[in-house]
């Protein structure tokens, strides 16, 4: 701070609190609906203060016997998510560091289109070419099945160039001295480069875990079969009643639900989350 | 491009660590990007049962239908009200955060988790707070005299999607122009102070121009997010009505594809939106290797 005025700072953190109450109202009113009951929130103008149902509304989002219009059980389309994201999250990183590895370290004839082919991937976020994409997976036999919620997503190129950026950065004596040792690659890799990138892998593990979670409009695509619907596309459906009215109070509170798992990732490893994300994004 | 001085001398070894990367990006990216191209020139008889060549006939139908170009013209007005709105807000907060001596980790916190929060839901959450007859913001607007309907009115849900899209991003903008005020030099700040500049000037003349890069980043960034990453809101609140008012482009591929089945317009269309996202890559790229001469 250059100077010290105390009216600049007062407005600053007037601008902060104005911010923060902007950014959280949504998910304020959301909780707030999350503990009234229907006949509450169907009434008219929805109150700004908490009711006193909110153990209800939460227990019978959790409990199987909220499954209605089709819908598996909350509780299923939670796990359905999660192991989503973790297979995207683990099966991204293993064949990325992969893939950085091999470009990296060793000169092979074909170390150029190989490159090219991963680099391209870049240019195509699945939205685009979602079609063609899911006649693909239709014709492989994989509608309906965790692979097919998530190989498709899997690769991708961010992280293959962020693991080949770091791995520039690793001094080339580490590498000599290994092979002076006499251990081979697949000794090297482990003992040397994986642990050296153990924070990368940790600040990519919170943005893909993210991805992973917040998908929609593929698992929309390849999923038919209710066991397989993910909390997304369970929170949609909630909504989409074709008569009689939205049991919003349980929409909210199953909305508050599923926005917890990521949100805590954030807070909690904000750190390596910032990271993450201006390295792997510039 | 570069390997290190010395590398391992293996001839298999390389093949094999590539090859799980490489076959899923050939099958599921390659192939099918490969196929849109393809059937953008082929028409396909209403069974399924032959196609033929048609060359650029969708692409010549696509350009002269007013429905697609208005969905361009509808994507384009929703990227740059989504990319301003959300810019604006996260550097003006990401400017107060940085003016803090302490307590900055803390806002910080309070500020970034939206990023977290899935498009479908905050879509929900917003049209939650719009709807007409329960909504929170729809009875302050009627107090206002605004009667809010997004189910009929094709402002109101341009509005509405638009705010739950720059909701989200917000947060995005906050952390790339905190990071990049906190990289302009302090020296400058306090030279310009000596010579008498008010915090005011100070900013539009030495932050700002030093923050150009960021913001140019940051420009191809949300506008890569606003064409892309928002099918879940608009599925989850206008479903691209009323009246087309909300159908952008990726909304509009899915909808004449998946569920219209017009595979030759819906695959010409994703061609399009391919040559538009090569475009913003091309010039991100272009742009980071300049960052990285520096």
């Amino acid at each position: 701070m250059v100077e010290n005025r105390p009216f600049l700072t007062f407005l600053t953190h007037l601008v902060l609190i104005a911010g923060v109450v902007i950014v959280a109202f949504p998910v304020y009113v959301a909780f707030i609906a999350s503990t009234h009951t229907r006949e509450v929130l169907v009434g008219g103008m929805i109150p700004l203060l908490p009711g006193g149902h909110l153990i209800e509304n939460y227990t019978q989002v959790l409990s199987a016997s909220s499954a209605a219009n089709g819908l598996p059980s909350y509780t299923l389309m939670a796990l359905n998510s999660l192991g989503m994201a973790l297979i995207i999250t683990f099966g991204k990183i293993a064949i990325s560091i992969l893939s950085a590895f091999a470009i990296v370290y060793f000169r092979f004839r074909f170390r150029l289109l190989a490159f090219w082919i991963i680099f391209i991937t870049l240019m195509l976020p699945v939205e685009v070419r979602i079609i063609p994409t899911y006649k693909v997976v239709a014709d492989l036999g994989m509608l309906n099945s965790y692979p097919g919620l998530t190989v498709p997503l899997i690769a991708s190129a961010t992280a293959t160039f962020l693991f080949r950026q770091f791995f520039m950065t690793v001094p080339d004596e580490l590498m000599e001295a290994a092979r002076v040792d006499g251990s081979g690659p697949l000794k090297f890799f482990r003992d040397i480069l994986l642990p050296l990138s153990r924070t990368n892998i940790a600040a990519l593990c919170v943005i893909l875990f993210i991805y992973g979670w917040i998908q929609y409009l593929w698992p929309l695509l390849v999923t038919t079969d209710p066991g397989y619907y993910t909390l997304m596309m369970g929170l949609k459906r909630m909504v989409a009643v074709q008569d009689g009215e939205v049991q919003w109070h349980l929409v909210m509170a199953g909305a508050i639900l599923a926005m917890l798992p990521p949100v805590f990732v954030v807070i909690l490893m904000q750190r390596l989350f910032i990271r993450g994300l201006t390295e792997t994004e510039k | 491009m570069d390997t290190k001085r010395t590398i391992f001398p293996n001839r298999v070894l390389p093949y094999l660590l590539l090859a799980p990367q490489l076959v899923i990006t050939l099958v599921f990216f390659i192939w099918p990007a490969g196929q849109a191209v393809k059937s953008s020139f082929e028409r396909e008889d209403p069974f399924g049962l032959s196609t033929s060549f048609v060359g650029f006939q969708h692409y010549v139908r696509l350009l002269g239908d007013p429905l697609y170009l208005d969905s361009l013209g509808r994507t384009a007005v929703f990227a740059v009200a989504v990319t301003a709105l959300s810019m604006a807000f996260g550097l003006a907060l990401a400017v107060a955060v940085n003016r803090l001596l302490k307590g900055g980790r803390f806002y910080t916190t309070l500020l970034v988790w939206p990023y977290a929060v899935a498009p479908v839901i905050a879509g929900l959450l917003w049209w939650f707070l719009f709807n007409s007859t329960t909504g929170v913001l729809a009875y302050f607007l009627g107090q206002l005299g605004i009667r809010w309907d997004h189910n009929l009115n094709g402002t109101h849900a341009m509005i509405l999607i638009i705010i739950a899209a720059a909701w989200k991003q917000v947060s995005y903008n906050f952390l790339f122009f905190l990071a990049g005020l906190q990289s302009v030099p302090h020296s400058l700040i306090e030279a310009a102070a000596i010579d008498g500049s008010g915090p005011v000037k100070r900013f539009f003349t030495i932050v700002l121009p030093l923050l150009s890069p960021t913001t140019f980043f940051l420009f191809i960034v949300n506008v890569n997010y606003t064409m892309f990453d928002t099918f879940g809101i608009v599925d989850a609140t206008t479903a691209g009505g009323p009246a087309q008012a909300t159908n952008i482009l990726v909304y509009k591929v899915y909808n004449d594809g998946y569920l219209g089945l017009n595979l030759g317009s819906s695959s010409a269309q994703s061609v399009v939106l391919m040559l538009i996202v090569v475009v913003l890559t091309v010039i991100q790229f272009r742009y980071v290797e300049r960052r990285v001469q520096y």
